[in-house]
């Protein structure tokens, strides 16, 4: 079977200094890869190639086979980033739609009132973005992911920083994605929501893959154990 | 979605987000607005002066005025890093540079348009002699500009001093263009019409475009993505 995700042999410098480092890396439709690593272990730059905003040095990124930066391959996949990735100056509505047309969605309207009404901002969706709270943000964020029902989901520390309903709206998308077979690959610090979520764990030491396998009842029952047994501390 | 589809909404949202804001165009209109007046002052030109200098004296005020919108163009996709969602879409490139492209041109000839009223008056100068030519010369020029000025925004946006590298990359490379714009703007204003002792500058203004609009187009997708 084809994989959702897969990376063959990627490295990636900066300048001299290689910040990842041989990762072979392969995602079967329908898990969720935690993506696990302390700060600077390469986990957002391993992210930002497979999303395609950057180039490999060496070696090949590909979703379904085919290259990240194809354009049919990018219909497929929802990047949710660091940024919440919504204009200030356009409303909820506005900026749902923008993204639903470049998306090429058959009802842009009715996807973005969906789902403005999924993350509980359909009263303010004609608001300007830059009069939202921090938490209002965060949701519309997420709706903007999920709005073309992406296959792939790509999520760069999702739970940072969320306020607690913005928190309740992603698990609950997350598990229903899941549920309708979606691939998702997710770097985080929160180990243990992370564990719940996973199927598969990816361990990202210095750049180098230093464990990648099925998430284990170990794992959940001590978040920790596998930096003990795998990280730089080992 | 077709590619002009996707262009027509970069350009929509591009065009929304600035009238809401103003950030840029404000800034460039009293620009445009302060130069044209200190220059007014600095001179007491007869109409022959005023004719001989109005091609540089307006192109610089639109060159140095449109800075000031270009520099906005990729910037305004930093805050909340919304050119990642932009790159992450199902659109190419192209589409994305040519929707910024005319969002811009669109920004450029608005100032343009009151920059032509407020000259004429300050500087005593009938300058709709030749109107229709000198608004195809002047849509020619500002495309350039443009289409320049569009590609180094998304070349220099990382960039933390990309106020000061824009103009530094975007002036010298727009030499050709801003000389063939000088040229047949001068003439036009005098209230000569396009004959055939301008028509080289005329060619090689529209070469000029259609060489970088192609370039861009080529290139945009590898500047985006590094």
């Amino acid at each position: 079977m084809t994989p959702a995700v897969a990376a063959e042999d990627v490295w990636k410098y900066y300048g001299d200094y290689p910040a990842l480092r041989e990762i072979k890396l392969a995602v079967e439709p329908g898990s969720c890869v935690a993506l696990l690593g302390r700060n600077g272990a390469g986990k957002t730059t391993l992210l930002r190639i497979i999303a395609g905003f950057s180039k490999t040095g060496k070696g090949r990124v590909s979703i379904f086979g085919k290259d990240a930066r194809d354009t049919e391959t990018r219909r497929r996949v929802g990047v949710l980033g660091h940024g919440i990735s919504v204009y200030e100056e356009l409303t909820a509505y506005e900026n749902l739609m923008l993204f639903g047309r470049l998306y090429g969605l058959e009802n842009p309207a009715r996807s973005a009132m969906e789902w403005l009404d999924r993350t509980g901002l359909a009263r303010v969706r004609d608001g300007l973005v830059r009069e939202f709270s921090r938490g209002m943000r965060q949701r519309l964020a997420v709706a903007r992911a999920f709005l073309h029902n992406p296959e792939v989901l790509l999520l760069d520390e999702p739970f940072t920083a969320l306020d607690d309903r913005a928190i309740a709206v992603l698990q609950t998308v997350l598990r229903e994605a899941l549920a309708r077979r979606c691939t998702i690959v997710l770097s985080t610090h929160q180990l243990r929501e992370a564990l719940e979520l996973a199927t598969h764990v990816a361990l990202l030491t210095r750049g180098s893959l230093a464990y990648h396998g099925e998430r284990t009842a170990e794992m959940l029952s001590d978040p920790g154990w596998l930096y003990a047994r795998y990280g730089e501390s080992s | 979605m077709s590619f002009w589809s996707q262009t027509a909404t970069i350009l929509m949202k591009d065009l929304r987000a600035e009238l809401r804001s103003k950030e840029a165009i404000n800034a460039s209109f009293s620009f445009a607005l302060v130069i044209l007046l200190l220059f007014s002052f600095a001179f007491d030109p007869s109409e022959e002066t005023t004719r001989e200098i109005s091609g540089g004296l307006l192109w610089i005020v639109f060159v140095f005025a449109g800075a000031l919108i270009l520099n906005r163009s990729f910037a305004r996709e930093l805050p909340n890093d919304c050119l990642d969602a932009l790159i992450a879409a199902p659109l190419p490139g192209s589409a994305l540079f040519l929707g910024k492209a005319l969002a811009n041109l669109a920004l450029l000839m608005a100032v343009e348009a009151v920059c032509f009223p407020v000259f004429g008056i300050f500087y005593n100068v009938n300058w709709t002699r030749q109107f229709w030519p000198l608004l195809l010369v002047v849509a020619l020029g500002t495309w350039g500009f443009t289409v320049i000025g569009t590609m180094f925004s998304a070349l220099t946006v990382n960039i933390r001093l990309r106020e000061v590298m824009l103009p530094l990359l975007v002036y010298p490379t727009m030499i050709p263009c801003l000389m063939s714009a000088m040229k047949l703007s001068a003439h036009l204003v005098g209230g000569e019409p396009l004959d055939s002792d301008v028509m080289v500058w005329m060619k090689f203004l529209i070469g000029f475009d259609v060489i970088y609009t192609c370039l861009s187009l080529m290139l945009v997708e590898m500047v985006l993505v590094g």
